[in-house]
């Protein structure tokens, strides 16, 4: 409908057709998911924790969550100063909380890159190919689909040098990607069967061309829905292995935070407000991501309306 | 194969009267029934991806940068003829190491740096530790997660269903050590005013002979705060699955048929859409083990229970790469096995899958 | 004796717009030993008005006036009275070659779960014996009650949904487009089996479909639906042969068939497509694709009256149509 409107006086090229179709397909979905409730409140929380960490550095400055230049009592629970108490070097919570929400969004939207460049490019490679490579591709997926998680995550970051943020983006995004392969694959298959593909191929465009030009524009909002999906599961993968002590111990993310209130003795000082916090806040931005994917999927996939 | 039934089925006349395609011998690859053949295809998936687990845990660890023989000995001294024997195990040519290895992944030439034992020797006490916690926790969680699943789906949109969908989410989004250590704060230290009711750790009293029937009483006590905590974050999933698939199942034109001949409500649900749900629930269960064996880990870390899950962060904090490198196989077998089960159990169940 | 008595039938549905009316004020009777046809396009209200018969519509529905099974009320029955109605005085062929079989149990147990629930004390042998024998009625080996629905072809699957519906020995057998996902001649044989059970059982049916030619050559009576309304009613093949509704001749002309000259020189098919529920035009609901309509068409009520000997049409044109 609207590229018919933006068309008085000189057709539009191909390219401002195919942007203006786009647009109007993101509006369309915009619509939609303003209505799903579910979707709208995990978007807020989302923008709140964004808001958040880009302003860490200018609400509280870095020196309030150096472990040396903290002012506040060891393990203090809230007061009218430190309103989420301080931790066991005297950190304000509320500071170390903003501080983490840098990282955990950060390690989350990189790992989750990694992951969707690798699972899409194997998924849609593994459903164009149908020879060896393509049957090769498929038994990679199945198998990195079946080792267990954590125990592959541990081990990688172990061999990688624990310690560092990247280290853990790294992990995440080698050991995710394999659901999302498999997804995409099934959607390439079926993609793969259309007339106009049969009509490409049969113009004799190549499997380049094929793929990036007819595959990926019909799986990519399966991809986005995906991606909000695996944001959520990254931040929590993210949060775990910190609590296991592979994070950076010079940016603590909410993960590390719990493991430094673990391995300190938090739990039997009682000091739950060193602890809660963190938590919460993991809790929090996972659902806020976990929500959104749903009403993506509804509006991607009618057919799933109210899974 | 419903496809070629259904192309079988339309591409002339209806063979009846003679006899339908009933024959399960035709459609099996070489002469096997295709019950067998898919077993059979099946295992050899299995097999396939546990030799990719072997290659992976022997060449990770070999790719290692800096020397390798620093890394498994760290921190420990070590007697020099047992230092010359490992020297001379790591400097043989790799690919002959490998096949040594696969000769028998379970006999690791190489001590654990931590606890200066075989590893295989610490590994195999710490299993039962865990299947008994694990195992509690993933039975309680099933018959709630899907008991929660199917009351939700059955009604779905009304006020249990959004309730029980709300706080499942949530479930699911929590870290699962975070809810083990708020647990563990409330009902084991004791916050709030609250009294500290349960132990904060380990599997049994320092002390208590766990063979008596006082034993097992302590051993149970010990185990509620774990299990309650791994039961919560495993039923999230099931209830998850279970609703959804039950969702899907409603829509089917089978159970109108069912109401159709007299049914009553109760007995529809309970003789066609639940049953038919179960199946993918059962094999998502157990296509998830994975995901079970996090929560063990860090549960396991939380509440000192002396288990693999334990093990495993202890190894982690040396790092003791020879203790890793057998939790890690053993921890792939356990879930490429789980796998395999799931597989044939579906097949078993659901008759669409054999054919 | 009317076996099944729909009077004045209306059936809405509620939605986020207010309701939708799918079906308007349709009577219709079915004799012991009868048969009728209902014919339309989807979307007609066709299946509608035979689900009120087992009130099997979903909870959204609100249905008015009166459906009599053996001169009691099903709107009005109790749950329990209800269901021990469904299947054994009236039971249905579903589109069973879909997915009307339960896919992970085996066909005979299906068949099998009516005559345990509605006579208790139907022995396990026997009720598997009488399977048995109700599989061979249909044409089919009574080993069949082994399989499972995906074992079975299209064909043997609406068999075995034949030989269900025939399990209680019911009054009344509704066949909602029992032939139509099957090719010709599966569609044939399928159809033969159901026709000769129903006259060899005295049983009334009531048959849905789209195919004209099919009720015709199954059914004494028919009646044919636009847009939740019956607009034509008769003997089965004047109706086809020649119709007093200009929408019942469009129906019949969507399905040529060979050799018959007409078919060749007028022009079948409509324009357009039916109206959604709900925005059923003013007048005659058929007037806008209506090619003989006029101007009054749009302006007067229509209702169905008769237009010949044991005929019936809505058609203000009605005589003029059918000469």
């Amino acid at each position: 409908m609207a590229s018919d409107q933006q068309t008085p006086g000189r057709p539009l090229g191909r390219r401002a057709i195919a942007r203006a179709r786009r647009r109007e397909a993101a509006a369309r979905g915009w619509r939609q998911f303003r209505t799903h409730r579910g979707g709208m409140a995990g978007l807020g929380i989302l923008v709140f924790f964004t808001l958040v960490a880009l302003l860490a550095p200018v609400l509280f400055p870095p020196e309030t969550i150096s472990v040396t230049q903290a002012t506040g009592e060891l393990l203090a629970p809230p007061s009218g100063q430190y309103w989420l108490g301080t931790d066991d070097s005297g950190r304000s919570m509320l500071a170390l909380l903003a501080w983490g929400a840098r990282v955990s969004l950060t390690v989350g939207i990189a790992a989750t890159l990694i992951s969707m460049v690798i699972g899409t490019s194997v998924g849609i490679a593994s459903g164009h190919y149908t020879g060896f490579g393509g049957a090769t591709l498929q038994r990679l997926t199945d198998w990195v689909l079946v080792i267990p998680f954590l125990p592959l995550a541990i081990v990688l970051a172990t061999v990688l040098g624990g310690g560092s943020t990247l280290t853990i983006i790294v992990v995440i995004g080698v050991t995710s990607w394999a659901g999302t392969a498999r997804l995409i694959r099934a959607q390439t298959l079926s993609v793969e069967g259309r007339p106009y593909l049969e009509r490409s191929r049969a113009l004799g465009s190549g499997n380049w061309h094929q793929m990036t030009r007819h595959v990926l524009p019909n799986v990519f909002p399966l991809v986005l829905t995906n991606t909000t999906l695996t944001v959520a599961i990254a931040i929590l993968s993210e949060t775990t292995l910190s609590f296991l002590g592979l994070g950076d111990p010079l940016r603590p993310s909410w993960g590390s935070t719990l493991d430094q209130a673990f391995s300190n003795g938090a739990v039997s000082a009682g000091a739950w407000w060193y602890i809660g916090p963190p938590g919460l806040c993991v809790v929090l931005v996972v659902l806020s991501f976990t929500m959104m994917g749903r009403a993506l999927e509804q509006i991607v996939n009618p057919r799933l309306g109210g899974h | 194969m419903s496809l070629i039934q259904d192309v079988a089925g339309s591409g002339g006349p209806d063979p009846v009267p003679g006899p339908p395609p009933l024959s399960r011998k035709e459609k099996g690859s070489r002469g096997l029934s295709p019950g067998a053949s898919f077993a059979l295809r099946k295992t050899g998936a299995a097999l396939g991806t546990l030799f990719f687990v072997l290659v992976v845990n022997f060449f990770l660890f070999r790719f290692l940068p800096g020397d390798p023989i620093g890394m498994y000995t760290r921190g420990r001294n070590v007697p020099p003829e047992q230092l010359a024997a490992l020297r001379a195990e790591l400097d043989r040519p790799i690919l002959e190491q490998f096949f040594t290895y696969l000769r028998n992944p379970f006999a690791s030439t190489i001590d654990s740096a931590q606890f200066n034992r075989p590893v295989w020797e610490l590994v195999t006490e710490r299993i039962w530790p865990t299947l008994l916690l694990v195992g509690t926790a993933i039975v309680l969680a099933s018959i709630i997660g899907v008991w929660i699943g199917i009351k939700a789906g059955w009604r779905r949109g009304k006020t249990f269903d959004k309730v029980s969908t709300g706080v499942t989410l949530t479930l699911y989004s929590m870290p699962e050590f975070w809810l083990g250590m708020i647990l563990l704060i409330v009902f084991g230290v004791g916050a709030f005013g609250l009294p500290g009711m349960f132990p904060i750790g380990g599997i049994s009293t320092p002390g208590m002979d766990t063979s008596s029937l006082a034993g097992w009483l302590d051993v149970a006590w010990h185990m509620v705060l774990p299990v309650t905590t791994l039961t919560l974050v495993y039923l999230a999933e099931y209830a998850l699955v279970m609703r959804s698939s039950l969702v899907d199942e409603m829509d089917e034109e089978y159970l109108t048929t069912a109401r159709a001949k007299g049914l009553m409500d109760k007995f529809v649900r309970r003789r066609h859409a639940v049953p038919n749900a179960l199946l993918p629930t059962i094999t998502l269960i157990f296509l998830n083990l994975g995901f079970t064996v996090s929560g063990a880990i860090t549960v396991e870390t939380v509440f000192s229970w002396p288990g693999l899950g334990l093990l495993s962060y202890e190894a982690l904090r040396g790092p003791d790469v020879a203790l890793l490198q057998a939790i890690f196989l053993l921890f792939s077998i356990g879930v490429v096995l789980a796998n395999l089960v799931a597989d044939l159990l579906y097949a078993v169940i659901d008759p669409r899958v054999r054919s | 004796m009317a076996v099944l008595e729909l009077e004045d039938v209306s059936v809405s549905y509620r939605s986020a717009e207010g309701p939708v009316p799918a079906v308007r004020g349709v009577s219709l009777s079915v004799d012991t030993g009868g048969s009728l046809g209902l014919a339309g396009e989807s979307g007609s209200g066709k299946t509608t008005v035979t689900s009120t018969v087992l009130r099997l519509l979903p909870k959204s529905a609100t249905v008015t006036g009166r459906v009599l099974l053996d001169g009691e009320d099903v709107l009005t029955m109790r749950w329990g009275r209800l269901r021990a109605v469904r299947w054994a005085t009236a039971s249905v062929v579903f589109q069973g070659a879909m997915h009307a079989l339960n896919p992970v149990q085996r066909v005979g147990h299906q068949i099998a779960e009516p005559i345990r629930l509605h006579e208790k004390s139907v022995s396990e042998p026997t009720a598997r014996a009488r399977v048995g024998d109700l599989l061979e009625q249909v044409g089919l080996p009574a080993r069949v009650a082994q399989s499972y629905p995906h074992q079975l072809s299209g064909g043997q699957k609406q068999r075995v949904m034949i030989a269900m519906a025939l399990a209680c020995g019911p009054r009344l057998i509704v066949a909602d487009e029992p032939t139509t996902a099957l090719d010709v001649m599966v569609q044939q044989q399928v159809l033969a089996v159901l026709a000769e059970r129903v006259r060899d059982l005295g049983l009334a049916m009531v048959f849905i479909s789209h195919d004209l030619s099919v009720l015709a050559s199954a059914c004494d009576e028919l009646a044919v639906m636009y847009a939740g309304q019956v607009v034509e009613q008769g003997p089965a093949d004047l109706v086809f042969d020649d119709a007093h509704h200009p929408y019942s001749r469009a129906l019949g002309g969507a399905f040529p068939r060979i050799g018959d000259q007409r078919f060749r020189y007028a022009p079948s098919g409509l324009p357009g497509d039916p109206p959604f529920p709900g925005e059923a035009p003013s007048g005659c609901a058929f007037h806008p694709r209506c090619p003989v309509a006029r101007d009054v068409c749009s302006t007067t009520d229509v209702e169905l009256r008769p237009s010949g000997d044991r005929r019936w049409s809505s058609c203000l044109f009605a005589p003029e149509v059918g000469s």
